[in-house]
């Protein structure tokens, strides 16, 4: 039953971590628990057709098919986290000033909450189909129900520690909230990109620069048996940390965060200037 | 028609990464939640690939952290884990879904 609640908590926190940021990053704004929860809805749905159709997944593009997908909707959040920066790098200035005369209550409901929205259902997506898979297996195990428990117990404290860092996030004052996402969501699709181009290598491709640069796990692992493999595995998820990462992992982190910094800069100078920007950098 | 349009990307990045040049594969089979063989001895410092028989009825995670590999293979299907170069020495990994029992290690020297 420990297993069980392990395995799926650890899952969980993967695609829960993400959701909290984005709901952070958009409190106040109009319809977005309706665009959140359409993309936690359509991640289920689509973590259990690819459940279903994992061996099929799994066979395409020569047995790559799996980490090509992986790859994929990691570069399609990656993409979709840069536009929601570039843009609010354009209009964060008057929603920050708007917050703060009106309170947080309301604020402009125009922002890219589609693209959000794809991040949370990728990332549901991802994680939730393997949850899935596990689940299944379940029914096949000698004891059903002590491991569905363990499971239900899992999704229950994986939600709970979302919750946890969703409420820690808007302990953040509302001017300073904008920025802080600001960072954790570049922070965030820069550990995407390096995770996808570590899919890229398994699958075969991109097989350039693969030896690890240092190998921190001894300090922290980033995965594995233990809570410090769990601790390990959070922080991968929010800010990519990488025990032993490779030089194309290294490459691709650092190319995503000069990225969307530049794009950023370059939005904001489209913009007619004004005190405090509430973005990083 | 979806068959040929997905052959594009793929033909594609196969020219990208020069394909073609792995070795047929080290077959291990997965039964009863016990990897067979448990140690599985590769070559250091080249590309090796792992075919992974899932015998049993339930999809099971390949998971490493030392090798870099999360690969999820469903109940009777075989699935590619594709090893990259390795420094001699020993690398463990495990199968998620029951690691009681399914432990392994790869020995690259």
């Amino acid at each position: 039953m420990l297993a069980a609640l392990v395995i799926v908590f650890r899952e969980v926190i993967e695609a829960g971590l993400i959701v909290g940021i984005v709901l952070a990053a958009t409190k106040g704004v109009r319809w977005r628990g309706r665009w959140v929860g359409l993309g936690v809805g359509g991640g289920v749905t689509g973590a259990c057709l690819v459940a279903a159709f994992a061996g099929e997944i799994a066979n395409l593009f020569a047995g790559s098919g799996q980490e090509l997908f992986n790859a994929s909707t990691l570069a399609l959040a990656v993409l979709m986290l840069t536009w929601h920066n570039v843009w609010m790098a354009g209009h964060g200035r008057e929603m920050a000033k708007h917050m703060q005369s009106v309170g947080s209550a309301v604020s402009a409901g125009d922002r890219p909450l589609a693209a959000l929205a794809v991040v949370v259902g990728v990332a549901v997506l991802r994680e939730g189909s393997e949850v899935v898979l596990f689940l299944y297996g379940i029914g096949q195990s000698t004891s059903p129900l002590a491991m569905l428990t363990g499971g239900m117990l899992g999704l229950a404290a994986g939600v709970a520690m979302s919750a946890l860092m969703y409420f820690g996030l808007l302990a953040i004052p509302p001017g300073k909230l904008f920025r802080t996402t600001a960072w954790l969501i570049t922070l965030l699709a820069a550990g995407m990109a390096a995770q996808a181009v570590l899919f890229l290598q398994n699958a075969g491709y991109l097989n350039v620069l693969t030896r690890s640069l240092w190998d921190t796990s001894w300090l922290l692992p980033d995965g594995g048996e233990g809570w410090r493999g769990i601790a390990g595995k959070m922080l991968h998820t929010l800010v990519g940390y990488t025990a032993a990462p490779d030089g194309a992992q290294l490459v691709a982190y650092l190319l995503t965060i000069a990225a969307i910094f530049g794009l950023m800069r370059w939005e904001r100078s489209r913009h007619p200037r004004g005190e405090a920007v509430p973005t990083p950098a | 028609m979806l068959f040929r349009l997905s052959m594009i990307p793929a033909a594609l990045l196969m020219a990208l990464a020069g394909c073609g040049n792995q070795s047929p594969g080290i077959p291990v089979t997965l039964k009863d939640h016990r990897f067979a063989p448990a140690e599985i001895h590769v070559p250091a410092n080249q590309p090796v690939l792992i075919t992974l028989s899932n015998q049993d009825g339930s999809a099971e995670e390949f998971d490493s952290t030392s090798l870099k590999v999360e690969k999820v293979v469903p109940g009777h299907e075989t699935g590619n884990v594709r090893i990259r170069p390795l420094a001699p020495g020993r690398y463990p990994f495990m199968g998620e879904y029951h690691a009681e029992t399914a432990q392994g290690v790869v020995v690259a020297e």
